[in-house]
């Protein structure tokens, strides 16, 4: 009785969190241009999808600002860590608080901060001041991934490659990088979704002739979304739960793999 | 060594001028706006305009809508991330994922199913009518916001609680059984204590942008009903009245910074326990 409790409480949450995405996925192979009416199933969208240039413009900027503003964030935070781990506490905490504000600030006033600023040094708004815009509210996060491993590194590793003759550029490669990699990919993976995703702040800094996916979509609310941006979105989706599952069966072999060599090694 | 020392001590300084150009000084363009009439002159107009009642009404319908999704977030979520507690670990992880999926998703088109679903012929009525029920309008009300800003938030709360829940070491609750606690005292008195940094943390995680949100009242709200963030929005691409719109956003980092001092004071207190214990 109270599993039975339990799994309709689950079910009602699943429910409720997909049941949206069920409505967006319907309408990707609905036939009919307009929401909310059933005409019958198609494939048509997501085949129009690739001649649709206001989708494919838009998804192009969305792509390179999500990728140079992962880059410069994570550099960024790479350089700003390392220095930070020769910082007394006070000085650690003062930086943290300071790469904390975009995190801690609603969206809507960092836009609008960032569009004041830009106009005010008297900037064009477009696809440079979205980028800029964007480094600044993936640093939090991308400092968040790289800042606790490079407190925690042990300086013994590079001292001995000094030591063996490396110069301290070699021993930065060789040793130091790939000590860091789990959080310099983390910190770039997790910067390019928060820009991808982002909307309120692309919408304050990016100027009149340019849109992201995000813009676009907000732009087409008012006239009706062309049913290719569920095509998509349904498209993106899927590779998400194709890319989760994949990561989630390859969990279960290893640890499956790494039981039986237990087994083994205790036979 | 210490000549290198200092040197590496420089690789924090281009962040230091990056966060004063693009942290701080932006900050302080929204105050120069705010406290300054259209050519430059200090005064204080914007922030008596912001106290006329149009705008007052609508800072405190924000506010009120934004209560009262953080507390249905924290009602639905807590139940949830006590089953998955209970699950074996790798599966309660696994359900757990499934929740955070939807994020993927992009914000605005689920909020504007949601449209589909809560619309007077939506998904929701063709089902109830269908069984024989009446109709619900829910578009276009104050309930429609909540149910999307919930849809929207529901898994900055869940993770924050879930991390917290989930390193409640389980012995303690054997210990509170064992003590003769019944299950609502030691949910009171053992798991809520213990698990308040995640409460508070889910909770301004869903404030703020439960608070500051535009596009969730524009879909949900039919335009009718203003939240602070629609104002805001307005006056900054359709009125082009900077100055009030500035006001206005100093007022959203009133409640910001209260916020961050609230998280602040419960991390330290909670630190001091530990040191403590």
């Amino acid at each position: 009785m109270r599993e039975n409790v339990k799994k309709f409480y689950l079910g009602l949450i699943v429910l409720f969190m997909y049941a949206p995405i069920a409505v967006l996925i319907a309408q990707s192979f609905n036939a009919s241009r307009y929401r909310g009416q059933w005409t019958g199933f198609t494939f048509q969208w997501y085949a129009a999808l690739i001649e649709n240039e206001d989708i494919m413009n838009a998804f192009l900027n969305t792509v390179s600002i999500g990728m140079l503003s992962a880059v410069m964030a994570t550099l960024l935070a790479l350089v700003t860590a390392l220095g930070m781990r020769r910082m007394g506490s006070r000085g650690r905490i003062f930086f943290r608080g300071l790469a904390n504000i975009p995190l801690l600030n609603a969206d809507i006033v960092t836009g609008i901060s960032l569009m004041l600023l830009f106009l005010g040094l008297g900037l064009r708004l477009g696809y440079d001041t979205i980028l800029m815009a964007h480094v600044v509210i993936n640093l939090p996060y991308a400092m968040l991934c790289i800042l606790p491993q490079v407190l925690m590194m042990d300086r013994v590793c590079y001292e001995a490659a000094l030591d063996l003759g490396a110069t301290p550029a070699q021993a930065f490669s060789r040793v130091i990088l790939p000590e860091l990699k789990p959080g310099i990919m983390a910190a770039f993976l997790l910067s390019f979704a928060m820009s991808a995703d982002d909307f309120i702040v692309t919408y304050f800094t990016k100027g009149a002739g340019i849109e992201t996916l995000t813009t676009e979509i907000y732009a087409e609310l008012k006239l009706g979304i062309h049913p290719e941006m569920y095509a998509l979105s349904t498209l993106f989706f899927g590779a998400v739960v194709v890319l989760v599952s994949l990561l989630l069966f390859n969990y279960r072999v290893i640890r499956r793999y790494r039981k039986a060599e237990k087994r083994g090694a205790e036979e | 060594m210490s000549n290198s020392k200092a040197l590496q001590k420089l690789f924090a300084v281009p962040f230091g001028i990056w966060s004063v150009l693009f942290i701080v000084l932006p900050l302080f363009f929204v105050l120069w706006h705010g406290l300054t009439d259209g050519n430059g002159a200090f005064s204080l107009e914007n922030l008596t305009t912001v106290l006329q009642w149009e705008y007052l009404k609508a800072l405190g319908l924000s506010v009120e809508l934004a209560l009262v999704s953080t507390v249905i977030c924290l009602l639905v979520a807590y139940p949830l991330c006590l089953i998955l507690q209970g699950l074996r670990k790798a599966k309660g992880i696994m359900i757990f994922l499934l929740f955070l999926l939807p994020l993927w998703m992009n914000s605005l088109l689920t909020t504007m199913a949601w449209q589909t679903i809560l619309e007077k012929n939506g998904i929701l009525n063709e089902i109830l009518r269908s069984c024989g029920l009446p109709d619900f309008t829910l578009i276009n009300t104050p309930a429609a916001i909540i149910i999307g800003m919930v849809y929207n938030f529901l898994p900055y709360m869940a993770l924050p609680l879930y991390v917290s829940i989930s390193r409640i070491d389980h012995s303690i609750i054997e210990a509170a059984w064992d003590l003769g606690a019944n299950r609502w005292q030691t949910f009171r008195h053992v798991m809520v204590p213990l698990s308040m940094p995640g409460i508070v943390s889910g909770c301004t995680m869903v404030f703020i942008p439960a608070l500051t949100t535009f596009v969730i009242s524009a879909l949900l709200g039919g335009n009718k009903i203003l939240l602070i963030g629609n104002i805001i929005e307005q006056e900054f691409t359709a009125a082009y009245d900077w100055q009030l719109g500035s006001a206005l956003s100093m007022v959203l980092m009133v409640f910001i910074i209260l916020n961050i001092l609230l998280e602040a004071f419960t991390e330290s207190k909670n630190s001091r326990k530990k040191v403590k214990a």
